[in-house]
């Protein structure tokens, strides 16, 4: 920036539309280079586009010279940019503009770097699992299956049970607890007791919520006790702060004036939140609930612990083991038994299948909240 | 939460017995979780007791609870503190990419993807670190062992698998990320705007203006999120039982093929063949690793929770 100040101060000149006869034009040389610019030079739009350009090309041919990997050449890439962007805008905007500049590559590239591991994730599975994938993989269990061949069947049945179970279990528990939180406990000293503690049950590791229902079953049942209705229990554990967060949130963004109304008909309270509130915030609450399920549908350390794993079907929630495709994953892949390509290649079948179903569960989730979303609020 | 919701005014004629009977039932619901909550505790420290005096020999080679926590307590924390090293400043890009740099157009979609992130299972991330990212990694610590080699943390001799517990500290951070983002991005929306404006309108940059309106304004927020992120790395299981070759060890050194084991990884690993006193040593560190999660997360939602009040 090469701003001068004159002696007498700044003169600021507008420049006028109208022409002004060439006689009349006194200004000279030194009297233009006094005044002060109203703007001050800026790099062109296209200019970190330009430099990233740039910076692509150099790091190819560096690469193609050198030799390097994909992961060397995107590196240099990104460094050149980071580099010569803002030693350029240095150079022309000066020091406060360069930094911003190169705070904005490297928010930029911190997100580039955030979405690798997302997109390599979902391109392997992708890879390695769509080839597996048949009907025998679907239909069958691992039951006297040695090497090749066998299935998911079982995992598949198992998940789906524990998850229904814990379902069942959360929902009913979740939505009277958000009910209660909203309708009932106001600002009483125990509904912000059960907000806060709902808010850090969240957090709990999902392996100690197969502890507990170890632990809790152990009592009853003995030593070694592996079922799946102990898998439902630690789910659901996990699973009910998630339906009382997403219900309370819903159920306070129905409007007053509908209860108001209800009220004033001479309805009673609880059919009042039976027959109107809920209803209203119907379609918020189906969508915390699916995206509950979709998150402890890819649980595995509690149902490693309580729910065990099995090569055969099993369809009884209170005896014996039952597999389920997390845990089933988990197995395929570190004791594939001995030719280990087969057990790998059904480790990634089956983590393509539970993404599918999660990231299912999710979109349809998400669609039902775009659908039946409250007009107010938002 | 940040919604003041004037309690419904209730008709006052006579309590009718539909309304007592299902405020009841919401009530009882409520108590339950309070109960659950009390519940893991003390199912936990039940059967984690009779670990406490365990003989010698019991515990896997540890004389005492102590000596078998211990290391695996080390290891946890290790790994949490590597994730959140490498997770805190990406998540913050990306939250700041979200609220503040990306067209608004853009900024929904890009949410999206990030909380499809939170939605992958951890035991597929636990498959793509042992089988994906773990062999990639290995150049990478060979070039390490040789080159800075005489740092403590990088002495090698470098893991040729990638089983290390770096490879499980970035998993963890990929884990991470998503909740710390979650979070900071609704913080640096709730920025006022007004803040904001004044700062462009004198003069600043976008830098600037983050750096004067909007990173003081969310600063205890920042510290909540991480702290959030932290409680999802302490417990996290499948990911580190999968990538990381333990052997129960206390060591910084994070490219060998000899790792500290974490608590929650430890008890995936043990539980299946365990019985006896091992079942209760491994319930015992269980409890242990409840206990910091929890004191993690209830500091996180008490800074929440006074900063919500501040603003109010």
């Amino acid at each position: 920036m090469n701003v001068r100040i004159p002696p007498q101060g700044p003169r600021l000149t507008v420049k006028s539309e109208i022409e002004i006869p060439i006689g009349d034009r006194h200004e000279t040389e030194a009297d233009r280079r006094s005044h002060l610019p109203l703007t001050h030079p800026r790099l062109p739009r296209w200019a970190p586009a330009l430099v990233a350009t740039l910076a692509a090309a150099t790091s190819t041919l560096l690469a193609l010279t050198l030799g390097w990997g994909p992961i060397p050449w995107v590196l240099v890439g990104v460094l050149l940019t980071l580099v010569a962007l803002p030693l350029w805008a240095r150079a022309v905007e000066g020091s406060r503009s360069a930094k911003d500049r190169l705070v904005t590559s490297l928010v930029w590239t911190a997100f580039g770097l955030a979405l690798v591991p997302l997109v390599s994730l979902v391109w392997e599975v992708l890879g390695n699992g769509l080839g597996v994938i048949d009907a025998e993989f679907l239909t069958y269990s691992m039951r006297n299956i040695v090497g090749e061949g066998g299935g998911i069947y079982h995992a598949m049945i198992g998940t789906l049970l524990v998850t229904g179970a814990a379902a069942v279990i959360s929902i009913p528990i979740g939505l009277l607890t958000a009910i209660y939180l909203v309708e009932y406990g106001g600002t009483s000293r125990l509904a912000r007791a059960i907000t806060f503690l709902v808010d850090v049950m969240t957090g709990i590791p999902s392996i100690v919520a197969g502890l507990f229902a170890y632990a809790l079953f152990v009592l009853f049942f003995g030593e070694g006790i592996r079922f799946g209705f102990g898998g439902a229990i630690a789910l659901s554990l996990l699973m009910i702060p998630i339906v009382v967060r997403s219900g309370e949130e819903m159920l306070r963004l129905v409007p007053h004036d509908l209860r108001e109304a209800s009220y004033a008909l001479g309805v009673p309270k609880w059919r009042t939140v039976v027959k109107v509130v809920i209803p209203t915030a119907l379609g918020g609450i189906v969508t915390g609930v699916t995206l509950a399920v979709a998150r402890v549908a890819g649980e595995t350390a509690p149902l490693l612990i309580i729910a065990g794993s099995t090569d055969s079907l099993n369809l009884n929630l209170f005896g014996e083991r039952m597999m389920t495709l997390p845990v089933y994953i988990y197995y395929s892949y570190t004791q594939p038994g001995v030719p280990a390509e087969y057990g790998q290649e059904r480790a990634w079948g089956a983590a393509l299948v539970l993404i599918v179903i999660v990231m299912a569960l999710n979109l349809i989730a998400r669609a039902i909240g775009r659908r039946y979303a409250p007009k107010t609020g938002r | 939460m940040t919604t003041t919701t004037t309690p419904a005014r209730t008709p006052k004629p006579r309590q009718r017995r539909g309304d007592l009977v299902f405020s009841g039932i919401a009530r009882t619901a409520a108590l339950v979780i309070v109960v659950a909550l009390a519940g893991v505790a003390i199912f936990l420290t039940l059967e984690g007791l009779p670990a406490l005096d365990a003989p010698p020999g019991k515990l896997g080679g540890a004389s005492n609870i102590v000596t078998f926590i211990g290391p695996l307590l080390f290891g946890t924390l290790l790994a949490a503190l590597i994730a959140l090293v490498i997770a805190t400043p990406l998540a913050l890009g990306v939250a700041l990419v979200i609220a503040l740099y990306a067209p608004l157009r853009l900024s929904k979609p890009i949410g999206y993807v990030i909380d499809l992130l939170a939605a992958v299972p951890s035991v597929v991330y636990g498959l793509w670190g042992i089988a994906v990212l773990g062999p990639q990694l290995v150049p990478a610590y060979l070039w390490l062992d040789r080159n800075l080699g005489w740092i403590p943390f990088f002495a090698g001799p470098a893991s040729t698998t990638g089983k290390t517990i770096l490879t499980a500290g970035i998993v963890l951070a990929i884990m991470a990320l998503p909740i710390i983002t979650a979070i900071t991005r609704e913080i640096f929306t709730q920025t006022p705007t007004l803040q904001k404006e004044a700062a462009l309108a004198l003069g600043a940059t976008r830098w600037e203006m983050i750096r004067l309106s909007v990173l003081p304004y969310s600063k205890s927020g920042i510290v909540s999120a991480v702290m959030l992120g932290l409680g999802r790395a302490l417990g996290e299981t499948m990911a580190v039982a999968m990538v990381l070759s333990a052997s129960g060890v206390v060591t910084f050194n994070l490219i060998s093929n000899v790792n500290p084991s974490t608590i929650a990884a430890n008890i995936a690993l043990q539980f299946p063949e365990a019985t006896g006193l091992g079942v209760n040593a491994l319930i015992a560190s269980g409890l242990v690793l409840f206990v910091i999660t929890f004191a993690v997360n209830f500091t996180a939602r008490a800074i929440i929770a006074r900063g919500e009040r501040r603003l109010r």
